[in-house]
C-alpha cells in the first residue's frame, strides 16, 4: 500500500524540498509522505511541475547539486534516514540496494564506453568482484533483459542500440547489483509505444521473479493502470490522492484524478464523446492559488470551502484523499470511474 | 466526386546519408510511394511509430523538404511542381503546426510579432486591420487579446501551443499539417488542444493532416485514418473501422500497445511486437513488417503484399487477406483471439 506500511522498505515524510529563484525559495516538493512496501509496485503520477521527479531525486540525495535543498521531512530506506546522510554513505546505496532507470537511456549512458564496461563497472564498485566476474555478470544482465547476442553486444557503444534497447540496458544496468528498490522516472516516455509496452512488460516480469519494490513515476494513467499496484496521485506540489490502482480507477475521489480520467481520448470514445477537458493551467509553484490548489480548474469548487484555508489529506478505508468536498462529492466522483464504462470484458 | 483539398499521389522521399567506402551514394527512403486525398474541411489521421516517415509525408507535401517524385494537388495547384516563388505564395495557403511549442516559438517575439508577421508577408493588411485580426485570432484559440504584449516564456505548453495554432491559422490556410500537435502538452490539457482544434475546424473549413503515433487520438479528431510503417501506407480506412476492427496486424498492434486506464482491462488481446523498427537502408523483402509480425508466413518474405479492400471501408497491404486464413478482407481481431488462445 502507498500509505502507511509498519514494514515499508521506503517511508517518505513530509518531506520538503526547495528551489531557489529570483523571488527567493520555492517549494516544490510540499509535505509529501507515501511508503512503498516491499514486493510492491507504486505509481507516481502527475504532470510537469507537480514535484513527482523532484520528490525522488530529494530521497536519494540528488537536488543538492541541482542547487534544491530538503528542509525538512525524512526518507527512510530499510530503517536507515537517507536525508542529510553524507554522499559516500549514499553512493553505496545508490546503484546497488536502490537501481535507477530515467527517460533518457542516452543521456544517462556515456557515449566512450561499451555497454558491457559500464555495467560491469557498477558490479566491480558495488560488489567488488573482478574484472572477469564483473563482465561475466554484465553479459548475463544484458541476456536477463532480454537482448539478443548479448555476449557479442556487450562489446557494442550505446549509439549501436536504439532507443528501447538502451533502455534495455539501462535495466540491465539498475539490476545489476539485485537492488531492493528499483526508482524508475518516465522510464518510458521518449519511446514508441509498441516498444514501452515490451518495457514495462520486462519490468514487472523481473519484480516479480526478483521481488524488489518498484517506484515508477509517469504522467500517464494508462501506464498506471497497466503497471502499478498503488497509486499516488500528486498536483501542485503536494499528494492529492492515494488509492490501490483499483479503487483508484474505479472511484477516484479527488477532482483532479477523476478530470485526468475524463480528458483521456480511450475514456471519451468508450463513453461516446469528446473528451472533457480540465479547464485552465497546470499550477506552478511560484504562485501557488490559495486553499486548494486545484481550485481555480475545477469544477467543483466551493467559495470559501475550496479557496481560503490550505486542504489537509484526509484518510478513508480506501486510501487518502487532500479534497475539502470529497465526503460529499464521493458519488459524482465515483461516477467519473471506469466502472461506469460498458465493457468491463 | 467532390473536389478535393488535397491530393497526393504517389510520393517518394529519399534522403542522402553520405556514401560507402567505394564512394557510393547511400540513399534511405524514407516515404516510398504514399498516396492521401483530404476533402475540404477534414482530417485524415496519419499514424505510425517514429521512423515510420509520417512526418516526412507532412513535411514533404508542404515542401518543407524536398519529395523525390510523386504529385501533390492542393485543390487545382501543383505543389510538387511548382517554383520556390510559387511556393512561398503557396505558403498562405498550407501551414504547419509543430510539436514542441517550446521550440516553435522564437522566444525574442512578441505574441503580436509572431502573429502578424504571417500577416505580412502574406497579406499587404494596414496595420490597424493587423492588430485586429491579432486580437480575433487570440480570442479564437482561447487567449486573451491582452496576452498579445507578452513574451512566449511567459505562457504554458498548453498556451504556446495555442499561440502556434493562431499563427498557423492567421492567414486561413485551406490546409495545416498537425504534426503531434498535443503530445508534448501535459496531458491534462492535451484535450483542449483537441477540441479547440475541431472548433477551429468546424468554423474554419480547413483541411488537417494529423500526424500522431496514438489511434486513440485520431479516432476522435479524424473520420480516417492512414497507418504508416517503414516508408509505406498499410492501413486505410474510416477511422471507426480500422481503430475497432484493424485488418492490418500492425494497426491491431500499434492500438493495443497503448496501455488503457483501467486494471482489469490490460494485456487482453495485446499483440506484442518483438524488436525495433528494421534498419530503414536495408528493408526487409517481401512485406516490410515481416520481421516483427506475430502472423508471418513463407509468402511474406517472398511477395510483396498488395492494398486489399476490406469491410467496412480502406485498404490494407497484408497476404493474412489472400493466403493462409484467407480473411478476404474481414477484420483480424478473430485471428488475434485465436492466436491468444492458443498461447494460454
Amino acid at each position: 500500500m502507498a500509505f502507511t506500511n509498519d514494514a515499508a522498505l521506503l517511508e517518505v515524510n513530509d518531506l520538503v524540498v526547495q528551489f531557489p529563484s529570483p523571488n527567493g525559495w520555492l517549494t516544490v516538493v510540499d509535505k509529501v509522505s507515501f511508503s512503498v512496501g516491499r514486493n510492491d509496485i507504486v505509481c507516481v503520477v502527475g504532470e510537469s511541475g507537480s514535484g513527482k521527479s523532484v520528490t525522488m531525486q530529494a530521497a536519494v540525495g540528488l537536488v543538492q547539486p541541482k542547487g534544491g535543498r530538503v528542509t525538512s521531512g525524512s526518507v527512510h530506506f530499510e530503517g536507515q534516514e537517507l536525508i542529510g546522510m553524507g554522499n559516500r554513505q549514499l553512493n553505496r546505496i545508490r546503484g546497488n540496494a536502490i537501481g535507477f532507470i530515467f527517460q533518457e537511456p542516452m543521456s544517462s549512458l556515456n557515449p566512450a564506453y561499451t555497454v558491457g564496461e559500464q555495467i560491469a563497472e557498477v558490479v566491480r564498485r558495488h560488489r567488488g568482484a573482478s574484472r572477469r566476474d564483473a563482465w561475466k555478470r554484465a553479459v548475463e544482465m544484458l541476456d536477463r533483459v532480454n537482448i539478443a547476442s548479448a555476449a557479442s553486444r556487450a562489446h557494442d557503444y550505446p549509439h549501436q542500440f536504439s532507443g528501447g534497447m538502451r533502455q534495455r540496458v539501462m535495466i540491465a544496468m539498475a539490476i545489476a547489483c539485485d537492488p531492493k528498490l528499483l526508482i524508475a522516472d518516465e522510464p518510458t516516455t521518449s519511446l514508441d509505444v509498441t516498444i514501452q509496452s515490451l518495457i514495462l512488460e520486462l519490468i514487472r516480469e523481473l519484480q516479480r521473479e526478483s521481488g524488489m519494490s518498484v517506484l515508477f513515476i509517469t504522467h500517464d494513467l494508462g501506464v498506471v493502470a497497466d503497471i502499478a499496484r498503488s497509486v499516488v496521485v500528486m498536483y501542485g506540489a503536494q499528494v492529492v490522492e492515494s488509492a490501490s490502482v483499483e479503487d483508484l480507477f474505479r472511484a477516484p475521489k479527488h477532482p483532479y484524478t477523476g478530470g485526468l480520467l475524463e480528458a483521456m481520448p480511450q475514456v471519451a470514445l468508450e463513453r461516446g464523446h469528446d473528451p472533457v477537458a480540465i479547464p485552465g493551467t497546470v499550477a506552478q509553484a511560484h504562485a501557488w492559488p490559495s486553499g486548494c490548489r486545484f481550485n481555480p480548474r475545477c469544477v467543483f469548487r466551493q467559495d470559501g470551502v475550496c479557496t481560503t484555508a490550505p486542504i489537509v489529506l484526509s484518510r478513508d478505508d480506501h486510501g487518502l484523499v487532500r479534497c475539502a468536498r470529497s465526503s460529499e462529492l464521493r458519488g459524482v466522483l465515483a461516477g467519473m470511474g471506469i466502472r461506469q464504462l460498458g465493457s468491463a470484458a | 466526386m467532390t473536389a478535393l483539398c488535397l491530393n497526393v499521389e504517389d510520393l517518394h522521399v529519399v534522403y542522402d546519408v553520405g556514401s560507402t567506402a567505394l564512394g557510393r551514394r547511400r540513399r534511405l527512403h524514407a516515404v516510398n510511394g504514399v498516396s492521401l486525398a483530404i476533402p475540404p474541411g477534414e482530417t485524415l489521421g496519419l499514424v505510425g511509430e517514429s521512423g515510420s516517415g509520417k512526418s516526412t509525408t507532412g513535411l514533404a507535401i508542404l515542401r518543407l523538404i524536398e519529395p523525390a517524385s510523386g504529385s501533390v494537388r492542393l485543390g487545382n495547384t501543383d505543389v510538387a511542381g511548382a517554383s520556390r516563388q510559387e511556393i512561398r505564395k503557396l505558403r498562405r495557403r498550407m501551414q504547419i503546426v509543430f510539436q514542441d511549442p517550446f521550440s516553435s516559438l522564437n522566444p525574442s517575439m512578441t505574441i503580436q510579432t509572431l502573429l502578424e508577421e504571417p500577416l505580412l508577408i502574406h497579406t499587404d493588411m494596414p496595420a490597424s486591420e493587423r492588430r485586429a485580426m491579432v486580437g480575433k485570432t487570440l480570442e479564437a484559440v482561447g487567449l486573451h487579446p491582452g496576452y498579445a504584449v507578452r513574451y512566449p516564456h511567459e505562457f504554458s505548453g498548453g498556451q504556446r501551443q495555442r499561440v502556434a495554432i493562431a499563427r498557423a491559422m492567421i492567414v486561413r490556410p485551406e490546409f495545416v499539417v498537425l504534426d503531434e500537435p498535443v503530445s508534448a502538452l501535459d496531458v491534462s490539457t492535451q484535450s483542449q488542444i483537441l477540441n479547440l482544434l475541431k472548433t477551429i475546424q468546424t468554423e474554419s473549413g480547413t483541411a488537417f493532416l494529423l500526424v500522431a503515433h496514438d489511434l486513440a487520438v485520431v479516432r476522435l479528431m479524424s473520420p480516417n485514418v492512414a497507418v504508416m510503417y517503414l516508408g509505406e501506407i498499410v492501413e486505410t480506412g474510416p477511422s471507426a473501422r480500422v481503430y475497432d476492427q484493424p485488418a492490418h496486424p500492425y494497426s491491431a498492434a500499434l492500438i493495443s500497445a497503448v496501455p488503457f486506464p483501467d486494471p482489469q482491462r490490460q494485456r487482453g488481446d495485446r499483440i506484442i511486437l518483438r524488436g525495433d523498427l528494421p534498419n530503414p537502408m536495408a528493408p526487409p523483402s517481401g512485406c516490410r513488417f515481416r520481421t516483427r509480425c506475430p502472423f508471418a508466413m513463407d509468402v511474406c518474405t517472398a511477395e510483396v503484399p498488395l492494398p486489399v479492400p476490406i469491410e467496412g471501408g480502406g485498404t490494407a497491404s497484408c497476404h493474412l487477406h489472400t493466403h493462409g486464413p484467407r480473411l478476404g478482407g474481414q477484420s483480424l481481431r478473430p485471428l488475434i483471439h485465436t492466436r491468444r488462445m492458443q498461447m494460454v
